[in-house]
Order: structure tokens, then sequence, then C-alpha cells
């Protein structure tokens, strides 16, 4: 199971990692002269794939100790333009093509991105649904206190799109930044329903329900990954994509609510 | 005047206002009118101008009488108060907008009597927006106020209180008009900081354009998608919040407003 990562080299990590005195220098390290094989390995990845990214994170320092792992969850655009800004980073994770394609169309991708997964809307209902909602009808209910993703972010694009494909005229209280933040008016109960991400549902354990939406194939979202082309240890940054790739990836990723790419 | 003071003074000034005058490099003044006339904007501008105001005069209700007490009062355990009113001056706003949540939400301590029994809710209305600005930016009108206080003269009051005055007629009639440009000071620096809040407003009022949606929710929310009517929105803003801090201080507080720190 874990051996399509044979090929990588962690004596040559153990001895950077020697040689820059503690794994703390690493970083130091990375952005030395000796870029070979540094032990670093960082991966700006879009939030909502904080919780599964974190956990592939402790399972590759598990197979390649000394392996320094640093994660910068952001929302997509804001990564996207940090990394075109000369962030260093090894890997990046969209959770859209458009801000991928922001990062490629600038020359710093290392290949093509692959798309590894996909993510629909979901309703996400506070414990015990007190709203008593049924589906995406209820959020053209005046009566109920809805959250719904900003336009401008890709969960609110993405809503809008489905409730065109429903024939729903949402009536919104709040336009959240991010999806995390309608999720988190959710879970303080503040919000009978707001439209999430299924993976976020998931995240959100006990604290929310979740209510599939059958539109929500009018709006699928996909996950892009590339390899960046300045990566200080591209050794480190393809052990993660294979892992990503892995059957074991694939599963901490539908465990965590994501679908895999359709064919 | 000494390099030593004179060299650092200027790279910080420089480190100060450099950014601002990136705002005016990248500002595209081309179509700069037909951004700002975007009903979004003006609707946004509004709401800031009006939820900061209320916020303002919020804050001065309640924070003139706090900063008495703990600038005249001999109540035990001050500093403990005082540090207790002035958190909201080092807390990351977003911690006070889900601290908000929890006492006002609907699910909140008070909050949620208000649902049960009046079936209001506070979160995503304008009167959140006040109420997480007032969170927010009232502890800047108390220190203000109470630096006056303490700057002032006391006996002023004792001779007040010896020609027969009671301690409500003191505070009105001598102690007020006293610290009056104080509290001048530390309102414009409260309307200033409510101006500009964020973070306690976006958790706990949320977002929504005409009724939650100030003018840095929609700066955020614009750089998502649309980074030049980011600039612009920034821009309206900067010239608001320097316009103020300009006309008010040089104008209406005259020197004695240079007092607040």
């Amino acid at each position: 199971m874990s051996g399509h990562r044979a090929r990588f080299p962690v004596v040559a990590v153990l001895a950077a990692v020697a040689l820059a005195g503690c794994g703390a220098d690493a970083d130091a390290a990375a952005t030395g002269a000796d870029d070979e094989g540094a032990g670093t390995l960082t991966v700006f990845a879009a939030a909502s794939l904080t919780d599964v990214f974190t956990d592939l994170g402790d399972r590759l320092r598990a197979d390649h100790p000394g392996l320094t792992v640093t994660f910068n969850f952001a929302g997509s655009s804001a990564l996207a333009t940090q990394i075109t800004q000369g962030a260093p980073a090894d890997v990046f994770a969209s959770a859209n093509p458009d801000q991928m394609a922001v990062v490629t169309e600038a020359g710093l991708g290392a290949g093509d991105p692959t798309v590894f997964a996909e993510n629909v809307l979901e309703i996400a209902v506070p414990p015990g649904n007190p709203g008593g909602v049924t589906g995406l009808s209820d959020f053209g209910d005046p009566e109920l206190t809805l959250a719904v993703c900003a336009v401008d972010v890709p969960c609110g694009a993405a809503a809008e799109e489905v409730f065109r494909a429903a024939g729903v005229t949402a009536q919104p209280d709040t336009l959240e930044e991010d999806v995390r933040a309608a999720l988190t008016k959710v879970e303080l109960g503040e919000v009978d329903a707001a439209l999430v991400y299924a993976s976020d549902v998931r995240a959100a354990g006990d604290g929310v329900e979740g209510i599939e939406v059958p539109q929500a194939e009018a709006a699928v979202n996909e996950y892009p990954i590339v390899q960046l082309a300045g990566a200080g240890d591209p050794a480190a940054a393809q052990a993660f994509l294979d892992l990503l790739g892995s059957a074991e990836g694939r599963q901490a990723l539908t465990a965590a609510g994501f679908r895999s790419p359709s064919p | 005047m000494p390099a030593p003071l004179l060299v650092p003074a200027l790279i910080g000034v420089a480190f100060l206002v450099l950014p601002l005058v990136g705002l005016l490099v990248r500002a595209p003044w081309s179509d700069l009118w037909s951004q700002l006339t975007q009903p979004q904007v003006g609707q946004a501008l509004r709401l800031s101008l009006v939820s900061a105001t209320l916020a303002t005069l919020v804050s001065l209700l309640l924070g003139v009488p706090i900063a008495w007490v703990l600038a005249r009062s001999t109540l035990p355990g001050r500093s403990v108060l005082r540090a207790l009113v002035t958190v909201p001056l080092v807390l990351p706003p977003v911690v006070g907008g889900v601290a908000l949540f929890l006492v006002l939400g609907r699910q909140g301590i008070v909050g949620r009597v208000l649902y049960e029994q009046f079936d209001y809710t506070i979160p995503f209305t304008t009167t959140a927006v006040v109420i997480a600005e007032t969170f927010v930016a009232m502890p800047f009108l108390v220190i203000s106020v109470e630096g006056a206080l303490r700057a002032a003269d006391a006996r002023f009051e004792d001779a007040a209180a010896t020609l027969g005055a009671d301690r409500w007629t003191t505070f009105r009639r001598v102690t007020l008009p006293l610290v009056a440009p104080g509290v001048a000071a530390g309102a414009v620096l409260c309307w200033a900081r409510a101006l500009g809040e964020f973070g306690a407003t976006i958790t706990f009022a949320g977002n929504f354009p005409g009724t939650t949606q100030t003018m840095p929710l929609a700066v955020y929310l614009a750089l998502q998608s649309d980074p030049e009517g980011a600039i612009v929105l920034s821009l309206v803003l900067l010239f608001v919040s320097l316009a103020t801090l300009l006309l008010l201080r040089d104008r209406w507080l005259g020197r004695s407003g240079a007092g607040v720190s």
C-alpha cells in the first residue's frame, strides 16, 4: 500500500535536516542555496481542505520522519494572490479552477494542474432543525433566518447557480464572507439554515445536520492541485501529490465529505 | 534637529504614509466615477456613517460615566475595572463578535430571552452593527475622557462643593465643561474606530447590503472578486477618515485636542 512512497529520498531529507542543525532551521535551509532535499514542504490550500490536508500532512510526516510540512489555509483567491506576489509555496490546492488559472497563467505551475476532488453544496441546519427546513425552497421563506455566501466568493457563486437551477429566489439575512463563516452561524444556532459544502457539514460533526439537495449538481465545485515551479523540494511536493492520489488519500477525502472527480 | 531622531522619524512616516500613497497610485482614476456611483457604494457609506455616529452617541452616554468612575470615584478594584472595560482595545475584533453572539445572539444568554419572549433577534440587523461598533470603539472614548479627567484640576470641583453644589451639579456645571475638549477628542477617535470596524461587525452582524454591510465589509468582499473596486472603496474610506481627523482636530478641538493619546 505504501510502495509508491519508496522513491522518496528519505535519507537526503534526514541529512539536510541534520545539517541544518534542527527541524526548526529547516525553513532557512529551504530558502538557502542548497534547495535539494531540504526536507520542507509548504502547501497552500483552500480553507475547505483544512481538516483533510492536515490529516494527510500528519500521515506524510509519519512516513517521512524529519520532513517539515507546513500548511497555509485561506481563501483560494487570497492564496493565489500570495503566490503570484512571491510567497514561497511548493504546492497549491485551489477550491476552484479560476484561482488556479491565476497561478498557472502567471507561469508558476510545474506541469498542469489536476482535479483531485469535487464538492457539492448541501444545506446545513442546527441540530434538531429548529426551523423545519426541508429543502432549497425554504431559502425563499422570509420568516427564516438564513445565511448564504456572498456572490463574490466561490460558495456564493455556486449558491447562485443552484438557486437558479431550483427556481428559488433566496431571501438570506446575511451574505457571509466565506463558507466557514456561514457554517459557524449554523453551529452557533443563530441561523435556521445555511448553504455550505458537503465537506463543511462533515467537518462540523455533530454540530450541524446536513440536508442534501439534488439541484446541487448544477454547481459542482472542482478542486485542482499543482506543484509549483519554484518548489524548494520537488520530491516532497511529489510525495504529497502521490499520497493525495493514492487509495489512502481518496479515502481520506471521501471521509471528509469530498467526492472523487468524475472521469 | 538631531539626526538620531530625524532619520527614524522619516522612516517611520514613510512606513505609515506609503501604503496610503499606494492606494492613490493604484486607483483606477478613469472609471472612478462609475465605481463610486454604484448604488451599493452609497448604501454602504451611508450605513457606515450612520452606524458609526450612533455607536459614538451610545459610547458618550455610557463611556463618559465609566471614565468618571475610573478617574474620580474611590471604588475598590478600579484597576481591574479599567482593564476589563479596555480589553476590546487589544482583543481581536472577531473574538469580540463571537463573544457578542454568546450573550446577545439568538442562542445567547440574554438574546435567547429576547427571542423566546419577544420573537426579536439582534444579529443580522443594523442594531447589531451599532452594538458591534460600540463594543470595539467605546474604550477609545473611555481612555481619552479618563485621561482628560485626571489632567483636569480637581480643585474646581472641590470649590463647587464648598459652595453648596451637589456632585451631579458639579459634574454637569464644572467637570464636564472642563474636560469637554477631551470628550470631543475621544468621541472623534471613537467615531473613526467605529467607522473602520470590521471583524466584530462581520462576525456578529453579518453582511447584507443596506442593513449590515458597512464600508469595510464592502471593501473586503470587493477584494474577493473586484480588486479595482476594493481600491476605490478604500480610497473613499481613507478620504472620509482623513478629512474627519483633519477638520475636527484643527477647527473644532483646537490645540487642546492634542491631548489625546
